[in-house]
């Protein structure tokens, strides 16, 4: 019995989940896994699934991997709201919601953190190595290895943050885990443990990408591509991952502060013993102000990339546009104080961190200009990556109305931490960040997978998303000035019911959006025949990554890349300089990373690790720490990491990619 | 004809839109924009100005969207002006920093203005001088403490028509929020520490109470009433719980119980006699100090602790 306990740590069967909702997941979840497995098997896919996929250090493929996990999450994060909502619609007065109270706050925990750690951090991380080093004229990431590290490190989080709906619960304090709501005292359970470790695991592996973003960016670009003439969307990687390099390391220390707490009693962030929570809440928004930013920035750079293809015209304002993203770059790190006006700090203070809120308004406004502008005597095509442009103007432009509004410390007094706040990042993070991703997605699929996405269902799946996003979010901000405040799982007012039914609606309407475009990603791999992009360039595009085939071969570029100037591909295109083959000079032998498993083992060893610290399984924790660092020397020792891809190939099978131009 | 048929469509989905808000509208009691207090009433100005003045950006950039979308679309028969070179233009650009820097730039001076006046921490100028009454969040209920009064209540507030009540906050419980949206402006509770805020009201009535903040399975049921009503009445209020002998006194025993993480549906009333009971609730998470400090040393280090003037 003594053993069993040293063994199991913590466990017990009263962990097991009881609530039918979540019981329906906790079968659900491992059967489905069970049934992709017994596919693969099936199929005899496993040996392709570890050669082709999971021991891959491309950064295309590693891409993609994160894009597969962010969409699956998505639809995770969006069953969440719909439970979310689904309880609001039911529960006023005496009427009891389909959910218990403890079910409901794990849920409003999990939809926010499933949604920024897991969907939107891995659209995003999922399109910078999909299309980053194709845009700036590189075959591969500085650090191809840590790369897949990163990408391992997210699946463990994900999987961690998956793992608390089938056994101990999630944290039910919020994704951003106050404490000492989060503490001990309040919460003893392994909730915010799974909550504290997934972030952690996750958050270690966006800042290894940071980091391998950077150095690729600074050192990588092809001969001749200063800093100036880089595409916008390389520009906005860069600038995004610098606030990764600055801003999560806050996160790290802050969330392993906290866990010191739980773990061994210590008194950070307690109310007792010296502690203090208001520091708590400054750091975990020193890190979480930023987080917003290296979330829109990227999409930003997209639709820098989006609507000059589309309008068939160079992009306005480039300098305008580097300006703006390096000054929301600055000023991101001296906002986060709005987050808590209403903590008790002196007016000054208050009005200092107001004013800098606001003054981010105006690059960001004069980015939206300079996109208009781009517009402006073009000739425009509106498939589906423009639909969703129009709807992210319409959407973020709001958003940044309501959010300067919570801008002015005296107004934020009456709307914070109600309905109002929460319609409002979800009207920027909606209508910028996925409204984003969503067109990235769609513009460079043909550049992963050689065919195009059927452009109909595209754009239907904007405009249900952009209705729904209506119904779904306008009621709220109504009801926050009704004093419905966030997190509610029930309510007196009955007036307040119709609006939480409309907004749930919306939900719905949103969820159909998402199934449009999941049928779209169906249906084109179905008729991938039919959709196929013989030519390497469908949107008659301006950037590096279109000069290549489609799909993009493994190694990037055959020949070695030389740019003249920005949008060199559309120059060189307008010179006919894509019809002939460069001199056999420019191909050089190449060295490319060699598969390996190392990055998928130190993702299951971290996440025994954050495992074992969740139940307190002491040996576990020290076993898979010696595996870690065991994967790790074992890595530094492996010296034939590289394989050749000689010129004379190379300059083969590019001569088949000019001739098929000519034809 | 598909053209006109898609725009009759978008026409049809905006219409219902409109209808359906409209609709949710007119059923709508919206506190925030129907003001019972001073703080409240200002707050409202300031919500309608900001938005006005975000119009003067936000218009011309939807007109502008419209505009460009229909006019420059490859399908128009009358395209013309395509210039795929035309990318910079300096003196459009300064158009476009100067507007929204003037516009912040006058924003930024009504935000320093009201960051100063509407600061919660400002006491009330009016007839009366302002009122103390302290506010214990508790897991999941409210208590309201009148030091001067000598009474207690759980769940609902009193306060007098027309005379600024200045409200001292902390919390036996994680960090909570109170706030009223009728009268205005909300500010954190949190454990061993006073913030402050001071409201007026102006209209009596009933206005709900919530706390904004997640404390735990309770939350949701953690509202409370504020009850405004004339100056006179507020006086018998109070002197009726004095003098009625059947009014339970809140001592140690009924603390505890309130403390005992609970929801309490009904609203309760208490004789109060220990006026210190606020400090040491407020002192219990530094016991070291509260051997040595007098209640009013106590107070005056709990307000330097937020670093408040």
């Amino acid at each position: 019995m003594e053993l069993l306990s040293q063994l199991l740590g913590r466990m017990s069967l009263e962990y097991l989940p009881t609530e039918p909702a979540t019981i329906g997941a906790a079968v659900g979840m491992p059967l489905g896994a069970i049934g992709v497995a017994v596919a693969l098997t099936y199929f005899k896919k496993w040996r392709w699934l570890w050669n082709n996929w999971l021991t891959s250090l491309d950064a295309k493929k590693i891409g993609i991997m994160y894009i597969v996990v962010a969409l699956l999450m998505l639809v995770r994060g969006l069953f969440d709201a719909m439970m979310l909502r689904l309880q609001t619609a039911v529960a006023v007065g005496d009427t009891q919601g389909p959910f218990d109270v403890d079910t409901f706050q794990q849920v409003f925990t999990a939809h926010g953190t499933i949604m920024i750690f897991f969907v939107a951090m891995g659209l995003m991380f999922g399109l910078i190595n999909v299309v980053m080093p194709l845009m700036i004229g590189a075959r591969d990431m500085a650090f191809p290895w840590l790369n897949s590290v990163s990408f391992w490190l997210f699946v463990a989080g994900m999987i961690l943050n998956n793992v608390a709906l089938i056994f101990g619960g999630f944290s039910p304090g919020g994704w951003l885990g106050y404490p000492p709501l989060t503490g001990l005292e309040y919460n003893p359970g392994p909730g915010v443990d799974y909550w504290i470790w997934s972030l952690q695991i996750a958050g270690l592996g966006s800042l290894f990408s940071g980091i391998n973003f950077i150095v690729t960016i600074l050192k990588k670009r092809a001969r001749g591509m200063t800093m100036m003439k880089m595409p916008i969307f390389p520009w906005s990687v860069l600038v995004t991952s610098v606030l990764i390099a600055l801003a999560f390391p806050i996160l790290t220390v802050t969330l392993a502060l906290l866990s010191l707490d739980r773990l061994m009693g210590m008194h950070f962030f307690t109310s007792d013993m010296g502690g203090n929570p208001m520091m708590y809440i400054n750091l975990i928004w020193a890190w979480g102000h930023p987080e917003v930013y290296i979330l829109v920035l990227p999409a930003f750079g997209i639709f820098s990339e989006v609507v000059p293809t589309f309008a068939r015209k160079a992009l306005f304002g480039y300098k305008t546009m580097v300006a703006a993203l390096v000054a929301i770059m600055f000023f991101s790190f001296i906002v986060w104080q709005h987050h808590f006006f209403t903590m008790g700090a002196g007016a000054n203070v208050n009005a200092f961190f107001g004013i800098m809120t606001m003054v981010i308004a105006i690059p960001t406004g004069v980015k939206i200009f300079n996109w208009l502008f781009t517009m402006y005597k073009g000739k425009i095509r509106f498939d589906a990556p423009m639909i969703w442009f129009l709807a992210f103007v319409v959407t973020f432009t709001l958003g940044g109305v309501t959010g300067v509004m919570m801008a002015v410390p005296a107004l934020d007094f009456q709307v914070h931490n109600s309905l109002f706040l929460v319609a409002h990042f979800h009207n920027t993070i909606i209508g910028g960040v996925v409204f984003g991703f969503l067109a990235g997605i769609t513009y460079w699929f043909p550049k992963l997978f050689g065919f195009r996405l059927i452009d109909k269902l595209g754009r239907w799946s904007a405009y249900l998303w952009q209705i729904g996003f209506i119904l779904a979010f306008m009621p709220l901000y109504i009801l926050g000035l009704m004093g419905a405040v966030r997190r509610l799982d029930h309510y007196a007012d009955p007036t307040w019911q119709p609006f939480f039914i409309v907004s749930g609606i919306g939900v719905l309407v949103i969820m159909a959006g998402t199934f449009m475009l999941i049928s779209q990603i169906a249906l084109s791999v179905w008729k991938r025949k039919e959709l196929v992009d013989t030519t390497g360039d469908p949107w008659n595009g301006r950037t590096l990554e279109w000069s290549v085939p489609s799909p993009a071969p493994h190694y990037n570029f055959a020949s070695t890349v030389e740019v003249t100037k920005r949008d060199d591909w559309w120059y060189a295109k307008q010179a006919k300089k894509q019809l002939s083959p460069p001199p056999p000079s420019a191909y050089k032998d190449i060295w490319l990373p060699k598969n390996s498993a190392s990055g998928l083992l130190i993702g299951i060893g971290t996440g025994l690790f954050g495992f074992a610290a969740i139940w307190h399984m002491w040996w576990l924790l020290v076993v898979a720490l010696v595996f870690i660092v065991a994967v790790i020397i074992r890595r530094t020792y492996n010296t034939d990491d590289e394989y050749m891809i000689s010129a004379e190939e190379l300059m083969k099978e590019d001569a088949a990619v000019y001739k098929r131009r000519h034809v | 004809m598909k053209g006109k048929y898609r725009i009759a469509v978008a026409a049809a989905i905006v219409l219902g839109l409109a209808l359906l808000f409209g609709w949710l509208l007119s059923t709508a009691h919206i506190d925030v924009l129907s003001p019972k207090g001073t703080i409240a009433a200002q707050q409202k100005d300031l919500m309608l100005f900001t938005v006005v003045l975000s119009a003067i950006v936000v218009v011309p950039v939807f007109v502008l969207l419209a505009v460009f979308a229909f006019k420059y679309r490859d399908t128009n028969p009358k395209h013309k002006g395509y210039d795929p070179e035309w990318k910079e233009n300096s003196k459009l650009e300064a158009i476009w920093w100067g507007i929204p820097m003037v516009i912040i730039g006058i924003l930024a001076v009504v935000t320093w203005y009201t960051s100063h006046s509407l600061d919660p921490y400002k006491k009330i100028q009016a007839d009366h001088p302002s009122m103390p009454v302290q506010v214990v969040a508790l897991q999941w209920k409210w208590l309201f403490l009148y030091p001067e009064q000598g009474v207690a209540t759980v769940n609902y507030v009193v306060m007098p028509k027309d005379v600024p009540v200045t409200f001292y906050l902390t919390a036996d419980a994680p960090m909570s929020a109170f706030w009223i949206p009728s009268l205005g402006s909300q500010i954190y509770n949190m454990n061993g520490m006073t913030s402050e805020l001071n409201l007026l009201a102006t209209q009596n009535g009933e206005y709900k109470g919530y706390s904004t903040n997640i404390n735990g399975r309770g939350y949701a049921d953690m509202t409370f009433t504020a009850n405004v009503i004339d100056r006179d009445d507020f006086n018998a209020w109070t002197d009726g719980v004095r003098s009625s002998p059947r009014m339970q006194l809140l001592d140690n025993a009924q603390l505890a119980r309130l403390q005992v993480p609970s929801v309490e549906k009904s609203a309760i009333t208490y004789r109060l006699d220990n006026s210190g009971l606020y400090h040491e609730i407020v002192g219990k998470y530094m016991p070291n100090m509260m051997h040595e400090m007098s209640d009013e040393a106590t107070m005056d280090s709990m307000s330097d602790m937020e670093g408040h003037h």
